[in-house]
């Protein structure tokens, strides 16, 4: 049993332990096991890191065969790079944060043992989509996530509408893991294998802009748009906030949503081949980001507003992975795990807090009451807004100077976004934690900072929102970029078919002017919702009163009502229709009419079978006499004639 | 021809072999008309037995007419198997009567859809 086996093994157990046992386990049992199995898998982690980190070779750790047909064979196997080894860590780190917050958050909760059962099954399946040595391993791994992401959306499943969200959750990534599949399909018919290795080992010798490739990448792109939420498919992650606060951190922050990120710079070769898809990658990406960002300057609930921040940020992501910045893109997955969780965390606690109130327009003046939580919010808002030293800052800088190397409309609709981002961002940290408190008085009764189990992983995700930006430095302060260089060894494959991949031109004065400027953008931003909502005091207005475009945007550009009036209602109409129509008449009238003509049949050819053996008999000799003419009529026809003829000469 | 048959005798010549064959067809239309008739069912037995009588005729006549003595020995087989059935038909029949007290076939209609 090696290391590397192990660390998908905790979870799994601990899911077992606190799933099968879910009647049984005393309820201070709960959480250490569900704790312990995501810290043990940290462990090993750090571990299997030690040991790669001596040779720095891939490691491919093969369990078992598992689907031999003729000449296509998948191993069940674990494969142990640069990227899965970085993933790792986001997930059993940032995870056991989060398992250690639920403690606290879900302490109170019917369903405690149930929610570590659940959290544990996604860290699993998420480790296998990490870990797998191909693309099939990846699948169930992402079709895992995509069932914890439906059980824990929809787990206080007392009320339809979460039920509802977590059905649309689930059924919007359907319609991606479609896409992704017929990508697998393809693989195998291009490629003959799934395995990572021999896929890329192949796709080396193609052309860049090759048809087949643009296919796959493309079908695998549109499982991402799903996963990572996307345009179109982005509703469902907003509406994903109707699960526990723990799992919008976990999972529709950190770990699932990254997982498309992580896909593409998996397939880096794949996709570095095909520019076309690159390309459409970019500029869905840019849109995502700016239109997920204008819906979330007019949000009132203080999760959708961290929900349209995710949407937008993992735009950014998809920006940088499409001017070929593989790892730009996946420096900001890493830096946003750290402070959108942090984000995240810091909104549980002031849900908490509250007593369940999640709407901003009710709070305000919490930064005396929840020091610790206001703090490290305040951390996670201005790595956000991407205001240095903090984490965002770097990633989000790298990626916007590969944008304006690559196209300048797409690198102004990213400062767009991002001058939006910081708005939006201190909007809501202004309305929540400064000014007069707009509660009820209860509520002020009841105010109160959460328990340490909750605060420790504040303040650890604050500290790596600090921190988490200096793994990347940019070009101009002559300091190593460690996660570039960490990383390097991925992109071999693409190197081999790009000639010119990685090579930044950009002069430093205009990489200077470039930071710079998206530093005073996201100031601007500040000081702008600093005017607005601390200054003026101007409070966003009950849901009544607003009007023309920020109705628009308020309401999401109506994009809800657009998916049910074309996909939802025609669905309904057509299966009314089918249900109604079709099948009562067509298909059940063929069915009956079947039964009612065997009924008929037997009415009348019944009437022959009348009993009586005489008539038998007659019909037996009639039958004979019928055979006897078809196979001599011909020659008795003949003789008869010549008869008749020698009669009448 | 290998096994070259011998000549038929001139005796049997002298009645036509046609003559035969009307004979035959006519018991056995005969029999096929008592059988589709009558209710009776020894009646219909015994017409079943003049049908394979006619046949057997038949085949006692084209044996002859070639001179090949398979044919007679097949007709003696027929025989044994049409009276061992006709044993079998008639203890059935003995069977029906005590059960319905009556032979006639008309009776016997259980079978009806």
């Amino acid at each position: 049993m090696s290391l590397i086996t192990l660390i998908p093994l905790f979870p799994l157990i601990g899911f077992l332990i606190n799933g099968l046992g879910y009647k049984k386990i005393s309820h201070s049992l709960v959480a250490p096991i569900g704790i312990g199995a995501s810290v043990l898998s940290f462990i090993c982690t750090v571990l299997v890191f030690l040991q790669f980190k001596e040779t720095g070779e891939t490691i491919v750790q093969p369990l078992f065969s598992w689907i031999t047909v003729g000449g296509f064979d998948v191993s069940f196997a674990f494969q142990i790079d640069q990227l899965s080894i970085l993933m790792l860590f986001i997930i059993t780190g940032v995870g056991s944060l989060i398992h250690l917050y639920s403690m606290g958050y879900m302490g109170h909760d019917a369903g405690y043992g149930k929610f570590f059962a659940y959290l544990n099954l996604f860290l699993f399946s998420m480790l296998l989509l990490v870990m797998g040595a191909n693309y099939l391993i990846m699948f169930i791994g992402w079709e895992g996530v995509g069932l914890c992401s439906y059980l824990l959306i929809g787990f206080w499943n007392k009320r339809s509408d979460f039920g509802d969200a977590a059905r649309k959750a689930f059924i919007m990534n359907r319609v991606g893991d479609l896409g992704f599949l017929i990508g697998i399909f393809l693989i195998v018919k291009q490629f003959g294998t799934l395995e990572y290795l021999s896929v890329f080992e192949q796709a080396k010798g193609l052309q860049v802009g090759d048809i087949s490739v643009m296919f796959i990448t493309f079908c695998l792109f549109i499982g991402a748009m799903g996963k990572s939420a996307q345009i179109p498919l982005f509703t469902w992650l907003p509406d994903a906030m109707a699960g526990p606060t723990p799992v919008s951190a976990l999972i529709h922050a950190a770990t699932m949503v990254t997982s498309g990120i992580y896909m593409v710079v998996r397939s880096n070769v794949l996709y570095t081949l095909s520019p076309d898809t690159l390309e459409f990658v970019a500029w869905i990406g840019t849109f995502t980001a700016v239109l997920a960002a204008s819906i979330a300057i007019f949000q009132n609930d203080i999760k959708k507003v961290l929900a349209y921040s995710t949407v937008s940020q993992l735009g950014y992501m998809f920006i940088g992975l499409g001017v070929m910045a593989y790892t730009s893109g996946f420096f900001h997955v890493i830096t946003h795990a750290f402070f959108k969780a942090l984000l995240f965390l810091g909104a549980g606690s002031v849900i908490h807090a509250m007593s369940d109130e999640q709407d901003i327009r009710k709070m305000g003046g919490l930064w005396s009451k929840i020091k610790i939580t206001a703090v490290t919010f305040l951390i996670g808002t201005i790595a956000i807004s991407g205001l240095p030293p903090f984490a965002g800052f770097f990633s989000k800088d790298e990626i916007l100077a590969h944008v304006f190397e690559h196209n300048k409309l797409m690198w102004a609709l990213g400062m767009l976004g991002s001058f939006m981002t910081s708005f939006y961002m201190f909007r809501l940290f202004f309305l929540t934690f400064t000014g007069e408190f707009r509660g009820s008085k209860e509520q002020k009764e009841h105010l109160h900072e959460s328990p340490s189990s909750m605060t420790i992983p504040l303040m650890a995700l604050a500290a790596l929102s600090i921190v988490g930006g200096f793994i990347g430095f940019p070009e101009i302060f002559h300091l190593p970029h460690a996660l570039a260089d960490f990383m390097a060894p991925i992109y071999d494959n693409s190197k081999a078919v790009f000639a010119g991949f990685g090579e930044v031109h950009v002069e430093h004065s205009t990489e200077w002017i470039l930071m710079l400027t998206s530093v005073a953008v996201a100031l601007v931003a500040l000081i702008l919702a600093y005017v607005l909502y601390v200054k003026q005091g101007s409070r966003p207005a009950a849901d009544g009163e607003i009007s023309g475009i920020k109705k628009w945007l308020a309401d999401k550009y109506y994009l809800d009502e657009a998916y049910n009036a074309v996909f939802v209602n025609t669905t309904e109409k057509l299966s009314v229709f089918f249900g109604n129509v079709l099948d009562t008449k067509v298909i059940d009238g063929a069915v009956n009419g079947l039964g009612t003509l065997v009924g008929l049949c037997n009415k009348w050819i019944g009437k022959l079978q009348t009993g009586s053996t005489g008539f038998y008999l007659i019909l037996m000799g009639g039958a004979i006499a019928v055979i006897l003419f078809l196979n001599m009529g011909n020659e008795l026809l003949e003789s008869l004639n010549h008869i008749f003829k020698a009669q009448t000469k | 021809m290998e096994n070259q048959l011998p000549a038929i005798p001139d005796v049997i010549t002298q009645i036509p072999l046609t003559n035969y064959v009307l004979l035959a067809s006519i018991l056995f239309v005969i029999g096929i008309f008592g059988v589709f008739t009558r209710k009776n069912a020894i009646i219909i037995l015994m017409s079943i037995e003049l049908m394979l009588n006619a046949v057997n005729l038949l085949m006692v006549a084209f044996s002859a007419y070639r001179s090949d003595p398979n044919g007679q020995v097949f007709v003696f087989f027929i025989m044994a198997v049409a009276a061992a059935e006709v044993a079998v038909g008639l203890a059935i029949i003995v069977m029906i009567y005590r059960n319905v007290r009556s032979i006639d076939i008309n009776l016997l209609d259980k079978l009806r859809g």
